[in-house]
């Protein structure tokens, strides 16, 4: 696919700001993505995230902030002058080409020659594995072929940035998570930057470099999945990704964040936990927990819980647990580890370690 | 066990033989002693009348008066289709971006001629263009004409109105061809380096294509057999085949010429169906099969 000047690949948001009307899609977003990263936005509907995709595709303009494009200051050009490639999220193959003339279609708005143009396609159509489909109208291929296609056209042109706008979420469950590796694998191959658009967490945390979570327009968190989903720094976040138990109570000094502390729950008793955050004296606290991490051990000394339910799922049983203050409470436990595996009914014994109970204010 | 009904009722996604020529009935008799018979009567009559004869046809192709007739029919059906169409694919663009109030105006607007009577309508249009009529007391007014223009009875009078009235044939395939380009698909041109000019050339042309071509093959033949509007706008002066027909019938009693003008008409008629045959697929009409 040729040498292509790495810094050209970069991407940065600057202070972005968008309304529509008194809603705030995108406010104050600030991010950079590097050259040849994968960056996800992912954030629920609403939460601004396809708003920043179009701004940086050249289809809404921001209220206020720029965006930079390899250090070049995008922010009013007109999309088609942006050089960027974008995959979308219904199929938006031209039903009046061939997959071939599709494909060289950006070529020839860059008028290149008719030989090199196909030739050009035809490297592109066997890159996502579809060499010999050339000919047929794209009405003729299944989704998952016509993504690939649009994939192939998209990149063929050696884009500065390939933006995907939830490419993947009109494909059913097997297609859609072995298109996700396969993107992965086309992205890695060709060092292009990608910035992708998804609600699907798994998505995100699969395919992405680096996962920018959004919420209500305003950007809560940006980093590696394993940091997203081990070390929250919102609560929002920490709810978002994976699954979590919050328990809710107050703290009767401050704490620094990475502080271990001693919440007083409301339903009374104390939780041992770490401070996401700093944390003021007296205010409200939300303590996460991830259901994995709750171990489930016979009755003893400790805080004691009661199996309400046991949901068998194969590879793990999520137990439905209530303490004694009322507090409902979510452990998973992975099959075929010997741990500890109560029946509903049985009187259960907690434990987990500070430092995976993580105390955000509320 | 339950037994298999009578082949009448099983027809699955489609109605049976049986059940289908039932149904449709009632309209296959109707336009059979309505249309078909006396057309055919009249065809008949062309031909055969007062003995076996092309007499009459060779009549309409030798006499220069009726040439010339047959020849303004058609250059006023290609002027009036493409003035129709000028007026209605900027329309038709607008609308199919426009949702709301600006729809709904535009559509009546479009529409409104349509469900008024094509008499009245007519009679609208002189009263707009008859020598003191509304727009040369206008043009009297602001100072431009010294004297009433003539502008009734004129071919560009005929056509204006005609296009006028045909307009929502144009218009409204247009429209729909157009609303079935999706938006993200002029996005996706655009994004892959597409000026505004090629998004318009590569892809919202050749997709609204089919809509256009239908728009105007109505336009042309509705605008080749219209009467009402030739009639009373271009006068003598001006007249259609149409009037001619209906002239013969009715002032010269000439039967056998009336139906051999039909005859032409409808295997011109004919013929641009058959040449257009991919462009003029019903199911466009009927919307997408």
């Amino acid at each position: 696919m040729g040498v292509r000047d790495t810094s050209q690949g970069q991407v940065a948001l600057e202070a972005l700001a968008k309304r529509f009307g008194p809603v705030k899609a995108i406010d104050d977003v600030s991010l950079r993505v590097g050259a040849g990263e994968f960056l996800a936005l992912l954030g629920p509907s609403g939460s601004g995230k396809t708003t920043i995709l179009m701004a940086i595709a050249g289809f809404e303009y921001p209220d206020e902030g720029r965006i930079l494009i390899g250090g070049e200051d995008v922010t009013w050009a007109p999309p088609n002058r942006r050089n960027l490639g974008m995959v979308f999220q219904r199929y938006t193959l031209f039903p009046h080409m061939s997959v071939l003339e599709n494909i060289a279609f950006p070529l020839k708005m860059r008028r290149i020659g008719r030989a090199e143009r196909e030739e050009r396609a035809r490297a592109a159509l066997e890159t996502v594995r579809l060499g010999g489909m050339g000919d047929r109208r794209p009405s003729q291929l299944s989704g998952g072929q016509q993504q690939r296609v649009a994939i192939a056209r998209a990149i063929v042109y050696q884009p500065r940035v390939l933006l995907m706008d939830e490419p993947l979420s009109a494909l059913d469950k097997n297609l859609r998570e072995e298109m996700q590796l396969e993107i992965k694998h086309l992205q890695q191959r060709i060092g292009i930057t990608v910035v992708f658009v998804t609600h699907d967490q798994t998505e995100a945390l699969t395919m992405a470099d680096r996962v920018a979570v959004l919420d209500h327009g305003r950007l809560q968190q940006v980093g590696a999945p394993r940091d997203l989903y081990e070390a929250p720094e919102t609560v929002f976040v920490a709810g978002f990704i994976g699954e979590t138990n919050f328990c809710e109570g107050h703290l009767d000094y401050p704490a620094a964040a990475g502080e271990p502390v001693s919440v007083a729950l409301d339903g009374g008793g104390r939780m041992s936990a770490t401070a996401a955050q700093a944390l003021p004296a007296g205010g409200r606290i939300k303590v996460a927990l991830r259901p994995e991490r709750l171990r489930v051990l016979p009755a003893g000394n400790g805080p004691a819980a009661r199996v309400k339910e046991a949901i068998y799922a194969g590879n793990a049983t999520t137990l439905m647990l209530e303490d004694e203050a009322g507090q409902r409470l979510r452990a998973r436990i992975p099959a075929g580890g010997g741990l500890h595996e109560p029946r509903p009914g049985d009187h259960v014994r907690l434990s987990w370690q500070t430092a995976d109970a993580r105390a955000f204010a509320a | 066990m339950s037994r298999r009904p009578a082949s009448f009722f099983l027809g699955g996604r489609r109605y049976s033989p049986a059940a289908s020529l039932l149904l449709t009935a009632p309209f296959l008799l109707l336009v059979t002693f309505v249309f078909i018979l006396p057309l055919a009567v009249l065809l008949r009559e062309s031909l055969f009348v007062p003995e076996p004869t092309t007499a009459h046809y060779a009549r309409a192709f030798a006499e220069p008066v009726y040439l010339r007739v047959m020849l303004r029919t058609l250059v006023i059906a290609v002027l009036v289709t493409a003035l129709a169409l000028v007026l209605a694919w900027p329309l038709a663009l607008v609308m199919s971006r426009s949702r709301g109030l600006l729809l709904g105006l535009l559509a009546a607007a479009v529409l409104l001629p349509l469900w008024t009577s094509v008499l009245v309508r007519t009679y609208a249009w002189m009263v707009l263009l008859q020598r003191n009529g509304v727009l040369n007391q206008m043009l009297q007014g602001v100072g431009l004409t010294s004297a009433p223009v003539g502008f009734l009875y004129t071919q560009g009078a005929v056509v204006l109105a005609m296009a006028h009235v045909l307009l929502p044939f144009m218009v409204l395939p247009i429209l729909s061809a157009l609303r079935g380009i999706p938006e993200d698909l002029t996005r996706a041109a655009q994004m892959l380096g597409a000026s505004s000019w090629s998004t318009f050339r590569e892809v919202v042309w050749p997709l609204a294509l089919p809509g256009v071509t239908s728009g105007c093959l109505m336009v042309f033949l509705l605008a080749l057999g219209f009467f009402v509007t030739p009639a009373l706008i271009g006068g003598p002066q001006q007249m259609m085949i149409s009037t001619l027909v209906s002239q013969q019938v009715r002032e010269m009693l000439d039967w056998p010429f009336a139906g051999a003008l039909v005859g032409i008409l409808l295997l011109f008629v004919l013929a641009i169906a058959v040449v257009f045959k991919r462009a003029v697929r019903l199911e466009r009409f009927v919307g997408s099969a």
